[in-house]
C-alpha cells in the first residue's frame, strides 16, 4: 500500500469554491489549496454582498436606519431589530415599558428558534440527510406565519421600534403561539431521533473543526461557536437586556469544541428558547407598549393620521431626528449567530456620526481557515455549516 | 473594579500615553496615543486582575474637521472572567495613518483590522495579511471616509464594465449556429 502511495505523483491543486456553491450558504467564496483530498490552505473571500450599511446608516436618522438592520442577518431579522433598538435606546437614555420588553424577548426567541431551525436543516442537508431539512421548514413556516400576523411581514419585520414595539399583540397571536410552544418539544424530539445518534452524522461531525476554549475566546467567537468549546459567555446572562433577567433559562455549553458539540449546544438552545417564550406568554404584564418619551419616540400612527401636531412631530423626527448629547455607546445583544453589537458615535445631531455593526458572522467566517486547514475537503462543508454564517451580516 | 478604576490603572501604568478618560451612559472610553498600543493591549490581556481576553471589536472612526487627529481606531474589550468592558481609542493622524496591529495579542483582530484598512485606509503595522476585504481589491478610495461621497459617479466601476462587456459579447455569440 505504501509503495503505491509513493509511486503516485500528487501536486497541489487550487480550486475556487463559491461564490455560487450551494453549500456555502450564500455568497461565500473559498480558495482551497488541496493536496489530494487534504486542505493545505483555505482562504475565504467575502464582500460579494457589501451594501455599505454603515455608510447608509450615517446618512439617515436613527428612526429611518432601523430597516437597514433587517437586512443584516435576514433570516432572523427580529433579533437584529431588537439589537438595534436596544442600542439606540441606550444612546437616547430611554427605556421601553415592561410589556414591550417582554414582547421583544418573546419575538427575539422566536427569531432564535427560526434561525436555528434553518441552521439545522441546511447543516444536516449539506452532510447528506434530507429529511430533517423538510421537517425544519415546516416549523419555520409556523413562526413566519406568526410574524406575519404580528406585523404583516415575514422576513424583514421592523417590528420593534425605538422605545417599544410597533403595535400591541393580539390574543389570537398569543393563543396560536402558545399552541406552537406546547407542541414544539415533540418536534424537537423528531429532529433528535433523526440526527443526534445517527451514525453517519456522528462520523461526519465528532472531532471535526475542533477549537479549544482559550483559542475560541482569542478569536473573538461568540454564540454557539464559543459555548460549544465550553465557555459559558452569553450576553443574555452577562449583561441582560429587555426581560432576560426576569425569565429563567440555562446556558448549554459543550465540552470538546467540535461540530457535534456545537450541534448539541444549538439544539438545547432551541429548547431553552422555547422555555423563554412560554414564560414570556405566561408572565406578560399589561400596560403600554411604547415609552412615554415624546422627544425620542415616534407618535402612534392613528394619531399621526388624524392630528396635525403629531404629523409634524413624526415628520421632524424622521427627517431631522432628535437632539442628543454628544457621546458614544456600544451595546451587544445575543442574536442566534452570536454577539451582535452596535457602536454609535453621536455628535449631537439626529443622525449617527458613526454607526458600526459588530457582526458575529464576520468573525466566524474569519475562523474558517483555522477549522479547515489540515482536514479533508469534505469537512470544509461541515465547518461551513457549523459556523452558521449569513453573508448579509458578514458583508454588511 | 469599576470601569473608571481600570482606566485610572491604565493611566498609572502608561501615564504618557493616556490623553483622556471619559464616561458616558456608564461606559468608559480611554483615549490613547497610538505609539504603544500593542504594549497596552498586551498589558490588558495578560495582567491577571484585568484579563481582557475577549476583543469584541476593532473599528475606525473618521473625525474629518472635528478633531486635530483625523482618525480614531476604537477597540472594545471584554473580560469574560471578570465581566467587565472597556473601550480604548487610539488617535491616528491623517498624514501618517499607521498604527501597530494587535493581531499578536488577539488573533480575532485580523479581519476587523483588514476592514478598517479597507474602509478608512488606516494601515496596521505587523498585520499578517493586510488586504482589502469588503471592497474589490482594485477599488480606489476608502468608502467610509467622510469625504467619500454617498452616491458614486454615474460611470460604472471598471470591474463591472468588464462583466457587462463580457455579457454583450456572449449575447452576440451564435450558440446554435
Amino acid at each position: 500500500m505504501e509503495d503505491i502511495e509513493k509511486t503516485f505523483e500528487t501536486k497541489e491543486l487550487t480550486i475556487s469554491m463559491g461564490p455560487q456553491h450551494p453549500a456555502t450558504h450564500g455568497v461565500l467564496r473559498l480558495v482551497l489549496t488541496l493536496q489530494g483530498e487534504t486542505v493545505v490552505k483555505c482562504m475565504p473571500y467575502v464582500g460579494y454582498l457589501h451594501r455599505g450599511v454603515e455608510k447608509l446608516g450615517e446618512n439617515r436618522t436613527y428612526f429611518s436606519a432601523l430597516p437597514l438592520s433587517d437586512r443584516l442577518d435576514y433570516i432572523s431579522s427580529m433579533n437584529n431589530n431588537v439589537g438595534y433598538v436596544n442600542a439606540v435606546e441606550k444612546l437616547f437614555g430611554i427605556e421601553a415599558p415592561e410589556r414591550a420588553k417582554f414582547i421583544r424577548t418573546m419575538v427575539s426567541e422566536m427569531g432564535r428558534v427560526s434561525s436555528h431551525i434553518i441552521w439545522l436543516g441546511t447543516h444536516v442537508l449539506d452532510i447528506g440527510a434530507t429529511t430533517p431539512f423538510l421537517y425544519a421548514f415546516r416549523e419555520r413556516e409556523v413562526i413566519m406565519d406568526l410574524f406575519e400576523m404580528l406585523c404583516g411581514a415575514r422576513l424583514t419585520v421592523s417590528y420593534p421600534r425605538v422605545g417599544g414595539v410597533r403595535n400591541d399583540i393580539s390574543q389570537e397571536f398569543l393563543d396560536q403561539l402558545y399552541e406552537f410552544v406546547l407542541d414544539f418539544p415533540s418536534k424537537m424530539d423528531d429532529y433528535e431521533t433523526l440526527v443526534t445518534e445517527n451514525r453517519i452524522w456522528k462520523d461526519r461531525t465528532v472531532g471535526i473543526g475542533v477549537i479549544s476554549a482559550e483559542e475560541a475566546v482569542n478569536w473573538g467567537l461568540t454564540g454557539g461557536m464559543l459555548r460549544g468549546s465550553g465557555v459559558d459567555y452569553d450576553v443574555r446572562k452577562y449583561a441582560p437586556y429587555d426581560a432576560y433577567d426576569k425569565v429563567e433559562f440555562d446556558i448549554p455549553i459543550g465540552k470538546n469544541g467540535d461540530c457535534y458539540d456545537r450541534y448539541l449546544v444549538r439544539m438545547e438552545e432551541m429548547r431553552q428558547a422555547n422555555r423563554i417564550i412560554k414564560q414570556c406568554i405566561e408572565k406578560l404584564p399589561a400596560g403600554p407598549v411604547m415609552a412615554d418619551a415624546p422627544k425620542f419616540t415616534l407618535p402612534p400612527k392613528d394619531l399621526v393620521l388624524k392630528d396635525m401636531e403629531h404629523l409634524i412631530h413624526q415628520f421632524i423626527l424622521i427627517t431631522k431626528g432628535p437632539t442628543l448629547p454628544e457621546g458614544e455607546i456600544y451595546m451587544g445583544t445575543e442574536v442566534p449567530k452570536g454577539e451582535l453589537g452596535f457602536y454609535f458615535v453621536s455628535d449631537g445631531t439626529g443622525k449617527p456620526y458613526r454607526m458600526r455593526v459588530r457582526a458575529p458572522s464576520f468573525v466566524h467566517a474569519s475562523v474558517l481557515p483555522r477549522l479547515s486547514e489540515g482536514g479533508m475537503i469534505a469537512d470544509v462543508i461541515a465547518n461551513i455549516g457549523t459556523i452558521d454564517i449569513v453573508l448579509g451580516e458578514c458583508d454588511r | 473594579m469599576e470601569p473608571l478604576e481600570i482606566a485610572e490603572k491604565i493611566k498609572g501604568m502608561f501615564p504618557d500615553e493616556v490623553l483622556d478618560i471619559r464616561e458616558f451612559r456608564g461606559q468608559v472610553s480611554v483615549t490613547l496615543r497610538k505609539n504603544r498600543i500593542r504594549d497596552i493591549a498586551r498589558y490588558l490581556h495578560d495582567s491577571p486582575d484585568l484579563y481582557f481576553d475577549y476583543l469584541i471589536d476593532v473599528c475606525g472612526v473618521d473625525y474629518l474637521g472635528k478633531k486635530e487627529k483625523r482618525f480614531e481606531v476604537v477597540y472594545h474589550l471584554y473580560s469574560i472572567k471578570h465581566r467587565r468592558a472597556i473601550r480604548l481609542k487610539a488617535e491616528v493622524g491623517e498624514e501618517d495613518p499607521t498604527i501597530d496591529s494587535v493581531v499578536p495579542v488577539w488573533i480575532g483582530a485580523n479581519w476587523h483590522e483588514r476592514e478598517a484598512f479597507d474602509l478608512y485606509g488606516i494601515r496596521f503595522i505587523g498585520h499578517p495579511d493586510l488586504r482589502r476585504i469588503l471592497m474589490p481589491e482594485d477599488w480606489e478610495g476608502h468608502p467610509l471616509r467622510k469625504d467619500y461621497p454617498l452616491r458614486g459617479p454615474a460611470k460604472e466601476w471598471r470591474g463591472f464594465e468588464a462583466v457587462l462587456e463580457k455579457s454583450r459579447r456572449f449575447k452576440d455569440y451564435e450558440w446554435h449556429g
